[in-house]
Protein backbone atom coordinates (compact mmCIF):
# COMPACT_ATOMS: atom_id res chain seq x y z
CA UNK A 1 0.00 0.00 0.00
CA UNK A 2 1.46 3.61 -1.14
CA UNK A 3 0.06 6.87 -0.36
CA UNK A 4 1.13 9.51 -3.02
CA UNK A 5 0.46 13.21 -2.17
CA UNK A 6 1.96 16.44 -4.18
CA UNK A 7 2.58 19.42 -3.24
CA UNK A 8 4.22 22.43 -5.26
CA UNK A 9 4.10 26.51 -4.87
CA UNK A 10 2.54 28.50 -6.90
CA UNK A 11 4.77 31.70 -8.51
CA UNK A 12 3.75 34.60 -11.10
CA UNK A 13 0.15 33.71 -12.71
CA UNK A 14 0.50 29.77 -12.98
CA UNK A 15 -0.90 27.57 -9.85
CA UNK A 16 -0.10 24.17 -8.87
CA UNK A 17 -2.47 22.25 -7.22
CA UNK A 18 -2.34 18.90 -5.15
CA UNK A 19 -3.45 16.01 -6.78
CA UNK A 20 -5.67 13.05 -5.56
CA UNK A 21 -3.98 10.80 -3.53
CA UNK A 22 -2.66 7.37 -5.32
CA UNK A 23 -1.57 3.71 -3.83
CA UNK A 24 1.15 1.91 -5.52
CA UNK A 25 3.34 -1.19 -4.47
CA UNK A 26 6.94 -1.97 -5.14
CA UNK A 27 7.59 -2.47 -9.08
CA UNK A 28 3.96 -1.12 -10.36
CA UNK A 29 3.03 1.45 -12.17
CA UNK A 30 1.12 4.67 -11.32
CA UNK A 31 0.04 8.00 -12.75
CA UNK A 32 -0.14 11.25 -10.50
CA UNK A 33 -1.57 13.78 -11.79
CA UNK A 34 -0.30 17.41 -11.39
CA UNK A 35 -3.79 20.16 -11.37
CA UNK A 36 -2.71 22.85 -12.79
CA UNK A 37 -4.52 26.25 -13.06
CA UNK A 38 -3.05 29.29 -15.16
CA UNK A 39 -5.16 33.12 -13.75
CA UNK A 40 -7.97 34.22 -16.08
CA UNK A 41 -6.89 36.21 -18.69
CA UNK A 42 -3.52 34.74 -18.91
CA UNK A 43 -1.64 31.71 -21.14
CA UNK A 44 1.31 30.17 -20.75
CA UNK A 45 3.06 28.11 -23.84
CA UNK A 46 2.25 24.67 -24.69
CA UNK A 47 5.33 21.88 -24.46
CA UNK A 48 5.02 22.69 -28.32
CA UNK A 49 4.88 26.11 -28.59
CA UNK A 50 4.27 27.60 -32.15
CA UNK A 51 7.00 29.35 -32.60
CA UNK A 52 10.93 28.48 -32.26
CA UNK A 53 11.04 31.93 -29.43
CA UNK A 54 8.41 30.88 -27.41
CA UNK A 55 9.53 28.96 -23.97
CA UNK A 56 7.59 25.92 -23.68
CA UNK A 57 5.96 24.88 -20.41
CA UNK A 58 8.19 22.08 -18.86
CA UNK A 59 8.39 19.88 -16.27
CA UNK A 60 11.47 18.36 -15.21
CA UNK A 61 12.27 16.26 -12.15
CA UNK A 62 15.35 16.92 -9.95
CA UNK A 63 14.78 14.19 -7.58
CA UNK A 64 12.99 11.09 -8.02
CA UNK A 65 13.70 9.26 -4.71
CA UNK A 66 12.70 5.54 -4.73
CA UNK A 67 10.62 6.31 -8.19
CA UNK A 68 11.85 5.62 -11.89
CA UNK A 69 10.26 7.19 -15.06
CA UNK A 70 8.64 10.12 -14.64
CA UNK A 71 7.35 11.06 -17.84
CA UNK A 72 5.22 13.91 -18.17
CA UNK A 73 1.99 13.97 -20.52
CA UNK A 74 0.69 17.30 -21.61
CA UNK A 75 -2.48 18.39 -21.90
CA UNK A 76 -3.91 19.08 -25.52
CA UNK A 77 -3.23 22.60 -26.50
CA UNK A 78 -5.18 25.47 -28.18
CA UNK A 79 -4.85 27.30 -30.80
CA UNK A 80 -5.65 30.76 -29.77
CA UNK A 81 -4.80 33.74 -32.00
CA UNK A 82 -3.31 37.06 -30.01
CA UNK A 83 -2.96 40.42 -31.43
CA UNK A 84 0.75 39.87 -30.88
CA UNK A 85 1.05 36.75 -33.12
CA UNK A 86 0.45 36.46 -37.26
CA UNK A 87 -0.16 32.80 -36.43
CA UNK A 88 -2.24 31.40 -33.08
CA UNK A 89 -0.38 30.07 -30.94
CA UNK A 90 -0.18 26.64 -29.17
CA UNK A 91 -1.14 27.68 -25.51
CA UNK A 92 -2.90 26.54 -22.08
CA UNK A 93 -5.14 28.04 -20.23
CA UNK A 94 -7.67 27.97 -17.17
CA UNK A 95 -7.47 24.65 -15.69
CA UNK A 96 -5.79 21.38 -16.62
CA UNK A 97 -3.55 18.79 -15.35
CA UNK A 98 -0.26 17.37 -16.23
CA UNK A 99 -0.11 13.76 -16.14
CA UNK A 100 3.14 11.65 -14.93
CA UNK A 101 4.08 8.38 -15.69
CA UNK A 102 6.09 6.47 -12.64
CA UNK A 103 7.02 2.93 -11.43
CA UNK A 104 8.10 2.30 -8.13
CA UNK A 105 11.63 0.54 -7.99
CA UNK A 106 11.36 -2.82 -7.50
CA UNK A 107 13.95 -2.55 -4.16
CA UNK A 108 12.70 0.86 -3.57
CA UNK A 109 12.69 0.61 0.71
CA UNK A 110 9.70 0.81 2.59
CA UNK A 111 8.29 4.12 3.67
CA UNK A 112 7.84 7.79 2.59
CA UNK A 113 9.89 9.49 0.44
CA UNK A 114 9.42 12.61 -1.89
CA UNK A 115 9.94 13.57 -5.37
CA UNK A 116 10.75 16.60 -6.75
CA UNK A 117 10.87 18.37 -9.90
CA UNK A 118 10.26 22.08 -11.69
CA UNK A 119 7.78 23.24 -13.26
CA UNK A 120 8.97 26.03 -15.74
CA UNK A 121 6.82 28.43 -17.85
CA UNK A 122 6.18 31.58 -19.35
CA UNK A 123 2.90 33.20 -18.63
CA UNK A 124 1.64 36.24 -21.35
CA UNK A 125 -2.10 37.88 -21.63
CA UNK A 126 -3.36 39.06 -24.33
CA UNK A 127 -0.36 42.66 -24.61
CA UNK A 128 1.99 41.97 -22.12
CA UNK A 129 4.74 38.72 -21.41
CA UNK A 130 5.75 37.95 -18.00
CA UNK A 131 9.54 36.17 -17.65
CA UNK A 132 9.83 32.54 -17.67
CA UNK A 133 9.14 31.44 -14.21
CA UNK A 134 9.65 28.27 -12.40
CA UNK A 135 7.33 26.63 -9.74
CA UNK A 136 8.86 24.31 -7.31
CA UNK A 137 6.59 20.54 -7.65
CA UNK A 138 7.57 17.98 -5.00
CA UNK A 139 5.25 14.06 -5.02
CA UNK A 140 5.65 12.77 -1.78
CA UNK A 141 4.89 8.74 -1.73
CA UNK A 142 5.16 5.77 0.88
CA UNK A 143 6.32 2.60 -0.60
CA UNK A 144 5.28 -0.60 2.24
CA UNK B 1 12.59 74.63 -39.94
CA UNK B 2 13.89 72.42 -42.11
CA UNK B 3 12.12 71.03 -45.40
CA UNK B 4 12.13 67.93 -43.90
CA UNK B 5 10.97 68.19 -40.43
CA UNK B 6 8.03 70.57 -42.00
CA UNK B 7 7.22 67.95 -44.03
CA UNK B 8 7.50 65.21 -41.15
CA UNK B 9 4.97 67.48 -39.30
CA UNK B 10 2.40 68.27 -41.65
CA UNK B 11 2.23 64.21 -42.46
CA UNK B 12 1.70 63.90 -38.92
CA UNK B 13 -0.77 66.75 -38.77
CA UNK B 14 -2.81 65.63 -41.71
CA UNK B 15 -2.82 61.72 -40.25
CA UNK B 16 -5.08 62.99 -37.40
CA UNK B 17 -6.60 65.56 -38.99
CA UNK B 18 -5.18 68.05 -36.98
CA UNK B 19 -4.98 70.98 -39.67
CA UNK B 20 -6.49 73.82 -37.77
CA UNK B 21 -7.92 76.89 -40.55
CA UNK B 22 -7.20 80.03 -39.12
CA UNK B 23 -5.15 79.34 -35.98
CA UNK B 24 -2.24 81.25 -37.72
CA UNK B 25 -0.96 78.06 -39.32
CA UNK B 26 -0.12 76.29 -36.11
CA UNK B 27 -0.08 72.44 -36.55
CA UNK B 28 -1.05 70.36 -33.12
CA UNK B 29 0.14 67.22 -33.08
CA UNK B 30 -2.21 65.59 -30.29
CA UNK B 31 -0.45 63.02 -27.72
CA UNK B 32 -2.61 62.71 -24.86
CA UNK B 33 -0.96 59.88 -23.44
CA UNK B 34 2.15 62.48 -22.60
CA UNK B 35 2.07 63.38 -19.18
CA UNK B 36 2.29 67.09 -18.62
CA UNK B 37 5.70 68.74 -18.07
CA UNK B 38 5.77 69.58 -14.41
CA UNK B 39 4.52 65.91 -13.67
CA UNK B 40 7.73 64.29 -15.80
CA UNK B 41 10.26 62.72 -13.22
CA UNK B 42 14.22 61.88 -14.04
CA UNK B 43 14.88 58.88 -16.25
CA UNK B 44 16.91 57.09 -13.79
CA UNK B 45 20.52 56.85 -15.40
CA UNK B 46 22.04 53.71 -16.23
CA UNK B 47 25.27 52.08 -17.14
CA UNK B 48 24.80 48.87 -19.71
CA UNK B 49 27.04 47.44 -22.60
CA UNK B 50 25.93 47.58 -26.13
CA UNK B 51 26.05 45.01 -28.29
CA UNK B 52 29.55 45.98 -29.11
CA UNK B 53 31.07 45.84 -25.45
CA UNK B 54 30.31 49.74 -25.35
CA UNK B 55 29.40 51.28 -22.27
CA UNK B 56 26.16 53.24 -22.69
CA UNK B 57 24.97 55.75 -19.97
CA UNK B 58 21.52 57.10 -20.78
CA UNK B 59 22.58 60.05 -19.40
CA UNK B 60 24.83 60.20 -22.44
CA UNK B 61 21.32 61.10 -24.38
CA UNK B 62 20.29 64.11 -22.77
CA UNK B 63 19.29 67.00 -25.44
CA UNK B 64 17.79 64.38 -27.24
CA UNK B 65 14.38 62.55 -27.07
CA UNK B 66 14.68 58.92 -26.25
CA UNK B 67 12.22 55.81 -26.65
CA UNK B 68 13.51 53.25 -23.65
CA UNK B 69 12.47 49.86 -24.93
CA UNK B 70 12.61 47.11 -22.40
CA UNK B 71 11.38 43.42 -24.31
CA UNK B 72 13.15 40.11 -24.62
CA UNK B 73 13.38 37.63 -27.55
CA UNK B 74 10.21 35.41 -25.76
CA UNK B 75 8.77 38.11 -26.03
CA UNK B 76 5.79 38.24 -28.75
CA UNK B 77 4.58 41.67 -28.38
CA UNK B 78 7.86 43.04 -28.03
CA UNK B 79 8.47 41.63 -31.19
CA UNK B 80 5.66 43.19 -32.82
CA UNK B 81 6.80 46.83 -31.56
CA UNK B 82 10.23 46.06 -32.21
CA UNK B 83 10.17 47.28 -35.98
CA UNK B 84 8.19 50.33 -35.10
CA UNK B 85 10.83 51.54 -33.51
CA UNK B 86 13.40 50.66 -36.10
CA UNK B 87 10.85 53.02 -38.47
CA UNK B 88 10.89 55.44 -35.92
CA UNK B 89 14.67 55.40 -35.86
CA UNK B 90 14.97 55.71 -39.07
CA UNK B 91 12.90 58.38 -40.02
CA UNK B 92 13.57 60.67 -37.19
CA UNK B 93 17.56 59.82 -35.92
CA UNK B 94 18.68 63.07 -37.63
CA UNK B 95 15.96 64.93 -35.80
CA UNK B 96 17.37 64.07 -32.41
CA UNK B 97 15.98 61.05 -31.27
CA UNK B 98 17.16 58.18 -30.54
CA UNK B 99 15.75 54.30 -29.36
CA UNK B 100 17.81 52.24 -27.21
CA UNK B 101 16.43 48.86 -26.11
CA UNK B 102 17.05 46.77 -23.26
CA UNK B 103 16.78 43.16 -23.60
CA UNK B 104 15.46 41.30 -19.96
CA UNK B 105 16.64 37.67 -21.49
CA UNK B 106 18.31 35.66 -18.78
CA UNK B 107 20.56 34.10 -21.64
CA UNK B 108 22.26 37.30 -22.04
CA UNK B 109 24.37 38.09 -25.81
CA UNK B 110 23.73 34.37 -26.62
CA UNK B 111 20.18 34.75 -27.80
CA UNK B 112 19.92 38.41 -28.19
CA UNK B 113 22.64 38.85 -30.79
CA UNK B 114 21.54 36.36 -33.37
CA UNK B 115 17.90 38.17 -32.71
CA UNK B 116 19.38 41.92 -33.39
CA UNK B 117 20.95 40.22 -36.49
CA UNK B 118 18.16 38.37 -37.86
CA UNK B 119 15.99 41.56 -37.84
CA UNK B 120 18.95 44.18 -38.85
CA UNK B 121 18.10 46.07 -35.71
CA UNK B 122 19.59 49.73 -36.20
CA UNK B 123 19.26 51.30 -32.90
CA UNK B 124 21.73 50.30 -29.92
CA UNK B 125 20.51 47.86 -27.76
CA UNK B 126 21.69 46.61 -24.35
CA UNK B 127 21.55 43.12 -21.97
CA UNK B 128 19.75 44.68 -18.52
CA UNK B 129 20.71 43.65 -15.31
CA UNK B 130 18.63 43.66 -12.10
CA UNK B 131 19.74 46.83 -10.66
CA UNK B 132 18.48 48.99 -14.14
CA UNK B 133 14.99 47.05 -13.67
CA UNK B 134 14.78 47.99 -10.49
CA UNK B 135 15.54 51.45 -11.03
CA UNK B 136 12.54 51.30 -13.59
CA UNK B 137 10.35 49.99 -10.88
CA UNK B 138 11.01 45.87 -11.28
CA UNK B 139 10.20 46.03 -15.38
CA UNK B 140 8.25 42.76 -14.82
CA UNK B 141 5.89 42.86 -17.42
CA UNK B 142 7.44 43.25 -20.97
CA UNK B 143 7.13 45.17 -23.04
CA UNK B 144 7.18 47.85 -21.10
CA UNK B 145 8.60 51.45 -23.36
CA UNK B 146 9.56 54.73 -21.67
CA UNK B 147 9.12 57.55 -23.86
CA UNK B 148 11.92 60.28 -22.61
CA UNK B 149 12.33 64.04 -23.25
CA UNK B 150 15.09 65.98 -24.48
CA UNK B 151 15.69 66.95 -20.58
CA UNK B 152 16.06 63.49 -19.45
CA UNK B 153 12.54 63.41 -18.10
CA UNK B 154 9.87 60.63 -18.68
CA UNK B 155 6.90 61.88 -20.53
CA UNK B 156 4.89 58.41 -21.00
CA UNK B 157 5.05 54.74 -19.90
CA UNK B 158 3.49 52.12 -21.82
CA UNK B 159 3.30 48.65 -20.51
CA UNK B 160 2.20 46.16 -22.74
CA UNK B 161 1.42 46.23 -26.39
CA UNK B 162 0.78 49.96 -27.22
CA UNK B 163 -0.52 51.49 -30.60
CA UNK B 164 2.40 52.52 -33.21
CA UNK B 165 0.34 55.89 -33.34
CA UNK B 166 0.62 56.44 -29.87
CA UNK B 167 4.60 55.78 -29.82
CA UNK B 168 4.76 58.33 -33.40
CA UNK B 169 2.49 61.00 -31.86
CA UNK B 170 4.51 61.10 -28.81
CA UNK B 171 7.80 61.30 -30.38
CA UNK B 172 6.57 63.81 -32.66
CA UNK B 173 5.54 65.77 -29.73
CA UNK B 174 9.00 66.13 -27.42
CA UNK B 175 10.78 66.67 -30.72
CA UNK B 176 8.55 69.63 -31.46
CA UNK B 177 9.05 70.64 -27.97
CA UNK B 178 11.72 73.92 -27.50
CA UNK B 179 15.25 72.75 -26.75
CA UNK B 180 15.78 73.04 -23.31
CA UNK B 181 17.82 75.39 -21.04
CA UNK B 182 21.62 74.31 -19.40
CA UNK B 183 19.27 74.54 -16.34
CA UNK B 184 16.52 72.30 -17.29
CA UNK B 185 16.34 68.80 -16.04
CA UNK B 186 17.21 68.93 -12.70
CA UNK B 187 13.78 67.09 -11.13
CA UNK B 188 13.79 63.91 -8.42
CA UNK B 189 14.76 60.58 -9.73
CA UNK B 190 11.84 58.58 -10.38
CA UNK B 191 11.85 55.67 -7.56
CA UNK B 192 9.05 53.44 -9.22
CA UNK B 193 6.63 53.28 -12.00
CA UNK B 194 3.80 51.97 -12.37
CA UNK B 195 1.26 51.31 -15.70
CA UNK B 196 0.68 54.95 -17.72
Amino acid sequence: MSLWSLSAQSSGHLKVGEPAKVAAARGAAVEARIPVTVDAGFHVNSNHPSEDYLIPLKLTWTSLGALEGGEVAYPPAKAEKYEFADKPLSVLSGAFSLTVSFKVAANAPSGPGVASGKLRYQACNSNTCFPPKTADVSVAYQVQ
Amino acid sequence: MSAFRFSAILSTALALGLFSAGCGGTVEVKAASLKAEKERKTAPDFTLKDADGKVVHLSDYRGKVVILDFWATWCGPCRIEIPWFMDLQRRNRDRGFEVLGVAMDDEGWEVVKPFLAELGVNYRVMVGDDLTAQMYGGVDALPTTFLIDKTGKIAAVHVGLASRKDFENGVEQLLQAPAPVASAGAGEPVVSLGAK
